[in-house]
Formats: structure tokens, sequence, C-alpha cells
């Protein structure tokens, strides 16, 4: 059927002009500047390959095609706006030297990969704060739609396009945007690309209001970046540490929320509902990495994940590895989260008086100060210690103090379920 | 037209519902969400969103410098808002409907709530002809 075939040819098209959108767009970039004029060169050239393509056929380089296009929208409209102007010279200084004559297409793949590292590299540059620079990457790197990333936040629209018009402006007036970093500031640039990812992807995995918006996949588009980015530079350990450890916590996204949209802890989790396949490729992947011997955070959370994931039940899972694992994790970074989560690994293995041990040095941290998380585990091995009455406390003190609904109607559950344990005096189920 | 439809939760003790059996709990929260999924599907929700408690709540006001003077937790307050539905209807009589179906929400044993749901209409633009 005609028309089947050709919404075919269009499903590809559109595939296609997404995959080419961040090199085109760095291209230009780098060779332009201008970051709004060149979005809108590009999205030209996309609307007239969209137009033409389909009728004409698709061109052999078609990267190279949109490259040409763009470029020549952009020249056309510098052009046009200096003769306006009288000033052609504004044409000279905007374009580089060695492209003031006509230049071939880009067909070189190193050119390539440094044009998707640069948008990338741009888009979460370190002046930029991490929600701008999440929403910037979307657009730029991801290809999705200011539409597309306002739902993704739940904002208005007009609230998206003034964040990332801001963004960009605050990588114009930075003026360090467009330079490919160096040496050590390669790596620390490295480090805010990934921690923007990092955000992406948890931004998307925290379950949500439970309101029937349909929310863009967040997780998916950051696992789909990490796994570009990673391709551009794959002897990055923490890049491929990051590829793992979404990869393997995004293996048990079904399991993780019950029918009521509650939270399903670990430990409860219908280990059958994981995906396989996305385990075997972070496990896979995580211990090819590991020993390479640059060991970060992200490689340590990944491990951890994998120890987690390998295990058939939670009564089966290897606590002591987890344990010493966390022990490294907390030398290296100066988080609380990760002390919390040590102070429960402490109680998995030598029981639950010497994690609440843990967890009062823990306490002590001000920037632990009235946050839920701390109440939480509290509450969590409170239980395992028998203590019922002060657990229920601990629970419902975390749950006042979420700001996740999901979290605190899970918290009120617990509670809830503590004191039917209590009346019933049953003996506490640990667990 | 818009209304907003705000919950109240009575008293200063931060959830009722965190006495209530496990049950009762699971019957209440999965009610809030297939009534929010119900709205969606007919195309009458336009927000909702839930509220943290009380206790991390305060009041700003400017200082003369402009800066924000900040006011803690109110002991003397009856009651807060624990969350609101904006929906977009075409009378207000639905809009009262969809109000005292909130209002209906199971509490403890199951039984309906029959809370009080504020009901505000959200202003509109002006009309044509006074644009």
């Amino acid at each position: 059927m005609p028309a089947a075939a050709e919404s075919d040819v269009v499903t590809a098209i559109k595939r296609l002009l997404r995959e080419v959108a961040p090199q085109v767009l760095g291209v230009i970039v780098r060779r332009y500047r201008d970051f709004t004029a060149c979005e809108d060169a590009v999205q030209e050239a996309f609307i007239a390959a969209a137009a033409q393509w389909p009728r004409e056929g698709m061109p052999d380089n078609p990267r190279a095609w949109l490259t040409q296009v763009a470029s020549r929208r952009i020249t056309d409209q510098v052009r046009a706006e200096a003769a306006r102007r009288h000033r052609e010279a504004l044409v000279v200084s905007l374009i580089p030297a060695d492209e003031q004559i006509a230049h071939a297409a880009d067909t070189d793949g190193a050119t390539e990969r440094d044009d998707t590292l640069d948008l990338l590299f741009m888009s979460c540059h370190p002046a930029l704060s991490p929600a701008s620079a999440i929403a910037l990457t979307l657009r730029a790197v991801g290809g999705l739609t200011t539409a597309e990333i306002a739902r993704a936040f739940m904002v208005p629209e007009a609230t998206m396009a003034q964040r990332i018009s801001r963004a960009k402006q605050t990588i114009k007036t930075s003026g360090v945007a467009f330079e490919m970093p160096e040496g050590g500031d390669l790596a620390a640039r490295l480090g805010s690309v990934v921690h923007a990812l990092y955000l992406m992807f948890s931004e998307g995995y925290a379950a949500s209001s439970g309101t029937e918006i349909i929310r863009t996949d967040l997780s998916g588009e950051a696992l789909r970046l990490t796994r570009m980015l990673h391709g551009l530079v794959p002897d990055e350990t923490e890049v491929a540490g990051l590829l793992a450890l979404m990869l393997l916590t995004d293996a048990r996204r079904a399991a993780r929320t019950g029918p009521v949209g509650e939270i399903v802890p670990l430990d409860q989790q219908d280990r059958s509902v994981w995906d396989r396949d996305a385990i075997a490729e972070g496990v896979e992947l995580i211990t090819r990495t590991l020993p390479k011997g640059r060991v970060g955070p992200y490689q340590l959370q990944a491990a951890i994940a994998a120890v987690h994931d390998e295990a058939a039940t939670a009564a089966e899972t290897d606590w002591p590895q987890i344990l010493a694992l966390y022990g490294v994790l907390a030398r290296l970074s100066d988080n609380p989260m990760v002390a919390l989560n040590q102070a429960i690994a402490i109680a998995m293995v030598d029981g639950p008086a010497a994690g609440l041990k843990r967890l009062d040095e823990v306490a002590a941290d001000p920037r632990l100060a009235g946050h839920h998380r701390l109440d939480a585990v509290r509450g969590h091995l409170l239980e395992r210690a028998g203590d019922l009455a002060g657990a229920i406390a601990s629970y419902r003190r975390a749950a006042e103090r979420t700001a996740s609904i999901a979290e605190r109607n899970y918290l009120l559950m617990q509670a809830a379920r503590l004191r039917d344990v209590e009346k019933a005096g049953a003996a506490p189920t640990t667990g | 037209m818009k209304y907003m439809l705000m919950m109240n939760h009575p008293g200063k003790a931060p959830y009722q519902m965190a006495s209530w059996p496990k049950e009762d709990i699971g019957r209440h929260i999965q009610f809030m969400m297939s009534f929010a999924a119900k709205l969606g599907a007919a195309g009458e929700l336009v927000a909702a969103e839930g509220l943290g408690g009380p206790e991390q709540a305060k009041r700003v006001r400017a200082g003369d410098d402009g800066k924000p003077i900040t006011d803690g937790v109110f002991p003397e307050a009856k009651e807060f808002l624990v969350g609101y539905w904006i929906i977009d209807v075409d009378s207000p009589e639905r809009a009262y409907q969809i109000a005292a179906e909130a209002s209906a929400a199971p509490g403890r044993g199951g039984k309906p709530l029959n809370m009080a749901i504020e009901v505000r209409q959200v202003m509109s633009p002006p009309p044509p002809d006074m644009a």
C-alpha cells in the first residue's frame, strides 16, 4: 500500500534527522558561533529535508546535505543583515578564515565526534544551573522540541522556552562557550556533562505525582545520550560507569512501583520482571571498565547496582561486597547520602545495632539536618532491631518531611504496617 | 470555565491518614490516583498538585531592604491546604459535582471522608469585545 510505504519513509527520515541533529548543529555552531541563529538555520534545513527527501529520495550523505543547506541559510542571513546595515565586514569576522573559501562538506568521522562532543560541552556549560543544562542538552543534543521538554518538567511551554533562551544567553556572555576544552579542563567539563546526564536520568526515574499527564521519557533520553557519549569517548571510565549504572537501575523499572503507584523497595520487588538484557549489558560493561584502574563514584555505584541485580533473591544479596564498595565510595566522595546507604549495608552485615551506631555519626552532618532520608533509614533500622514504636515514629517523621507524594505514601504505609503488627502482637517481620 | 478545587486538612496534626490501617491508606491513595486519571481522560484536568506538610511552611514578607523575612510554623492554624486540582469544565454545576466526588474520598474503614472542598473560579481573560 502506497500510504503505508510513504509513512515508513517519513518515519525513517524522522529517525535519521534526529540522529544527525546534534552533529549538524555542532558543525554549524562551531563555524558561526551564534547559537540561536544556528539553531534556526538547522531547523530550516530540516524542514527543507522533510519536504524534499520523501519526494526526491535521500541524498547519499544526509549529514553533509543538511550541513550545507544550514550553512547556506546562515550565510545568507548574515549577508542580508550585513548588506542592510552596510557592514560587509561582519560577514568576514563571523566566518573563520579557513571557511571563507567554499568548503567541502564534512565527511570526516573525527569531526563528527568532536561536533557532538562540542555541543554537549556547550549545553552542560558549568555557568548553567543543572536544570538549565538539562533542558538545553535535551534541546540541542537530544533534538526534543521545547513543548516536549516542558512536558517532561511539567512546566508551561512559555516558561521552558524562556529558560532555554536564558541558558543560551548565559553561554554567550560567559565567553568560553565554543573552545574545545583541553587537558584538566576537559575532564572538568566532561564531569559537568556526566553530572547533567545523571540528573536527567534521576529526574525521569523519580516517581511522578500520579496525575495522568504524559511525561516524556527522560530516563530513556538520558540513557540514549549517555550511550552516545560513551561511544564518543569509550576510554572515559566514569562515562562507562554512568552508562552501566543507568542500565542496571533502569532494568528494575517495571518492578519498582506497585498497583497504586507506591514505591516497592528493592528487597520486595518481583525480580522476574527485571530486564535481564539490560542487566547483562550493564554487568558486562562495569566488569570490563573497573579493571582499567581509574575508579570513580559512578563506577562504584554501578558495581553496587550490579551486585543487587545479580542476586536471585533479596536474601542472597552479597552484602559484604556491597559494604566494601560503599567503603571505597565513602572515601572517594564526601556525600552524606553515601554514608546513609553505608549505614544500611553495615546493618545488613553486622546487625541493626551497628547500623544505628553508624547512623548516629552520620546524623551529626549538618547537611542532613531535617532530611527525610535520615528518618526513613532510622525507621528501617529500628524496625530490624525490633523497636516498633521507634520505627513508626521515624517513618511518620520522614513522611512529614519528604517532598515526594509517592515516597510519603510509602512511608505512611510502612508506619501503618508496623502498627498492624503491633496490634496483632505478632513478631516483627524483618526485611 | 476553570475552577480551583482546594482540599483542606483540618487541625494541626500532620496527616489524619497517618493513623489509619494500611488497607485504608491504600484505598485512599488508589482513589486519588484514579480520580486524577479519570479527570485527565475526560479532558477536564488542567493541573493537580499535592503540597508539602505545614511544618515546612513559611510566611514571607519583604523587609525595608527588600530582603525576605520568614515566619515559621503556624500554631494558630485551624486547617491547612494539602493539595488542589484545577479543572476546566462547562458549568459551575459540573465543578461542584467533581468537588463532591473528591469530598467522598474513602477514609478510615473505607467510609467517605465528606471533607470540605473549597471551589473557586479561576479568573479568565476578558471577553473578545473588551479586548
